[in-house]
């Protein structure tokens, strides 16, 4: 590698993929070869970089340029300018949206800034594909340490004192689960890494997966020689074919240098890790449903205890954790339980993943310190809200979580304070929501989402869900009364004492939360049939305005169901009672005479 | 278990029973034949299912519990260009529902169905991860992102649509 003296780090996550990032590399490499580049200069296709809102992007190192929304076409002028004459090509840079300056480095962007990498430490600096890359940057160190130097119970000390709580929603202590797991005797134990991401909005794990596979690999082995488990299975969304491949191709390098398999570095310790597929079932992500579904079984969740850890899959011990958690032990290892805990807070050391979308300038997956806060978070990494509109809440924990509102803004993010806030951490999906949305639709919204994912085993899930998305849909089609509103409250918190498994139990979150935060809005669908934000259809109606209508009959000629009415060079009159909100003539109209009311 | 009465062709069933062997017939990995079938055939009849059951040895019953527990998996073969609009939060509130719509107007298809020419198939998902370009549509393996209503229609013309 050394004969190298520059590389072209092309961003190889799904987002970027899908903005034509594969013919951009491909380009590249063609320019290279053109220009007899091939010895000097060399491409790369690294993981996601997290600034998925600029993608695709391309970096030049050793000078850091860090090029954004580059095209295939722009490949030609970026070798012939910056690689062969060293000019950077300012035309792709990034614009700072305050200083209206350009920025080459990341390390001076805002979204960069407050950012702190440890689980997506390689993602967009490694070949994902390449295992001596990972090792060049502290790879399998830490396995090598644990497995030389370390008795299981040592490498489980330093997880528990290192404070790491599971980051797939739930927040349980690792190094507890882990202890657990390995005082439960058995002639065969098993580690499962959970990979079945099913927020909707959420694809933290799916960047890990596909930006540093090994590191997956290497913790999962690890805790495996904590526990005495010999086999690991990552369950996978069938959904996400990159990531399936990228670990593919990373269990089999593993195996060939002896990092899996028998005898793994002379040890004697034996590892070897499989894949098993989901298959769009979100109550997987559940650890007693998502064991059943990789014994081929429906997904089904069964009550705890008895917990995964006593008994799991095909009945035998097994540690179930998350892939950002997973993501974070080889580093804890190497730099200390102190380290780890110096960073964060007191009750949630470390750092978090979340995936920033929905009304947001910066869209992407950032990773920050524990105890930052939302403003930091929207405002900062995120640079405030699209089209400079009023931010309104932000949805955290997916549709198991809740909504936080601008009074929650100085807030710092860490496990305990956003369930006291009524939300939660969930896996780490941030939806920000702006003054267009209507807080009544987007808990419509998550319970559609619940009432489809579903498994139906218990009542309360399956038929309470099904109740409040009812009530929710008459309010939203203005049919609502306020015994509605006290319906919903009450079913709310019946599901949440009843329900079988966390899918159930969190269902009614987003209904609480909105009900908290923005019961005025519920209580304006209700008593004045009005939605402010103008989403709830049957809330609004088309106007014409008579100042400004001048007869020209191009509404009443696209209207579909002939509710507009009028002579010509006469004003026109929408029929409410036909009208069904098409907005056709809205559209059509030149003079601006028709409003939404 | 008797012979199951299959309508499959000899080869078709053959390349089953062979899948089924690979994974040694073991129940435990009915979740992965599915895959490998669904692979296959694009889907998942009746008729498939009655074979893995036998080769399994589980229940029927059991494989349909399966299939129709997943979404994932079919049972009704997806059009010549499937269509999917993801409706993950991010999506949703950029618009994907405006999107979604305006497919089903043009194409005059609700979600989850198949056009009688097989051409176009219309389904939901959620969450492909590309929130950065929300809304995103993908039709077969190809992706387009920021796609608002008034795209829909050239997209589908990139297909032959002529309506």
């Amino acid at each position: 590698m050394a004969k190298y003296s520059m590389h072209i780090l092309v961003c190889g996550g799904t987002g970027c993929r899908a903005a034509q990032g594969l013919a951009i590399t491909e380009s590249l490499k063609k320019e290279i070869d053109e220009n007899n580049l091939n010895d000097t200069v060399q491409v790369i296709e690294t993981g996601c970089f997290g600034f998925c809102e600029k993608g695709p992007i391309v970096k030049i190192m050793p000078d850091n340029t860090f090029y954004v929304q580059v095209k295939p076409e722009d490949t030609k002028e970026i070798i012939a300018e910056h690689v062969i004459k060293g000019r950077k090509v300012e035309r792709l840079l990034f614009v700072d949206p305050d200083k209206k300056e350009k920025v080459s480095d990341s390390k001076h962007m805002g979204f960069y800034r407050k950012q702190l990498r440890i689980a997506l430490r390689n993602c967009g600096f490694i070949d994902p594909e390449n295992i001596e890359e990972y090792i060049g940057r502290e790879g399998y160190e830490a396995l090598g340490r644990c497995l030389t130097e370390m008795k299981p119970q040592d490498v489980i000390k330093i997880i528990k004192d290192s404070g790491l709580r599971g980051r797939g929603g739930g927040g349980f202590p690792t190094g507890l689960k882990w202890e657990i797991a390995s005082k439960n005797h058995a002639d065969q134990k098993y580690v499962v890494c959970n990979a079945d991401e099913g927020d909707p909005g959420a694809f933290m794990d799916r960047s890990i997966l596909e930006g540093d596979p090994h590191s997956i690999l290497e913790a999962m082995t690890i805790c495996g020689y904590a526990t005495a488990a010999t086999k690991g299975l990552v369950y996978i969304r069938a959904e996400y074919p990159l990531a399936i491949k990228r670990l593919q191709v990373a269990i089999k390098q593993a195996r060939e240098s002896g990092l899996l398999g028998k005898d793994i570095l002379g040890s004697g310790f034996d590892f070897d890790v499989e894949l098993r597929f989901g298959a769009g079932a979100f109550v997987c992500g559940e650890e007693t449903a998502l064991i059943h579904s990789m014994e081929g079984e429906r997904g089904e969740p069964t009550v705890k205890p008895p917990f995964p850890a006593e008994s799991g899959y095909w009945g035998k011990p097994t540690n179930v954790n998350n892939v950002e958690t997973f993501a974070n032990i080889p580093v804890i290892l190497i730099k200390g339980a102190t380290w780890f805990r110096s960073i964060g807070t007191e009750k949630s050391p470390g750092t978090k993943v979340f995936a920033l979308a929905g009304k947001i300038n910066n869209v992407g997956l950032i990773e920050v310190p524990m105890g930052i806060t939302l403003r930091e978070v929207i405002f900062e990494i995120g640079g405030g809200i699209k089209d400079g509109k009023k931010f309104k809440a932000v949805q955290t924990g997916g549709p198991s979580g809740g909504c936080l509102t601008t009074k929650h803004l100085d807030t710092p993010i860490e496990f305990d304070t956003l369930i006291a806030a009524g939300s939660m951490m969930g896996s780490g999906g941030m939806i920000v929501v702006d003054e267009d949305d209507c807080m009544v639709s987007v808990a419509k919204f998550y319970l559609e989402f619940t009432v489809e994912e579903s498994c139906g085993k218990c009542a309360p899930c399956r038929i309470g869900n099904k109740r409040l998305h009812e009530v929710l849909t008459k309010i939203c089609n203005g049919n609502g009364t306020r015994e509605d509103l006290e319906l919903l409250d009450n079913m709310s918190r019946v599901i949440k004492d009843t329900a079988l498994c966390g899918l159930g139990q969190t269902s009614p979150n987003p209904v609480l939360s909105t009900l908290d935060n923005f019961y005025d809005e519920y209580l304006e669908h209700v008593d004045d049939k009005k939605c402010r934000a103008g989403v709830c259809k049957s809330l609004m109606q088309y106007v014409i305005q008579p100042d400004n209508c001048v007869g020209c009959t191009a509404c009443a000629r696209v209207c579909p169901v002939g509710a507009i009415t009028g002579e010509r060079k006469g004003i026109h009159f929408i029929d409410q009672s036909l009208c069904i909100k098409c907005g056709a003539c809205i559209e059509k109209c030149k003079f601006n005479a028709i409003f939404i009311q | 278990m008797a012979e199951s009465k299959v309508a499959l062709k000899r080869a078709d069933k053959e390349k089953l029973v062979e899948v089924c062997r690979e994974f040694n017939n073991k129940p435990g990995e009915l979740i992965n034949v599915l895959h490998r079938a669904q692979n296959i055939f694009g889907y998942l009849p009746a008729e498939v299912q009655e074979v893995i059951a036998s080769e399994l040895n589980v229940a029927l019953a059991k494989v349909y519990g399966v299939v129709t527990f997943y979404s994932y998996f079919t049972m009704i073969p997806r059009g010549k260009y499937p269509i999917s609009v993801c409706t993950g939060t991010a999506c949703y509130v950029r618009g994907a529902e405006k999107v979604l719509d305006e497919f089903k107007r043009l194409l005059k298809l609700e979600v989850g169905e198949t056009a009688a020419d097989g051409v176009f198939s219309l389904n939901c998902l959620r969450c492909v991860g590309a929130c950065g370009l929300a809304p995103v549509v993908l039709v077969g393996e190809k992706t387009y992102g920021r796609v608002s209503s008034d795209q829909v229609r050239k997209i589908l013309e990139e297909y032959g649509y002529e309506g």
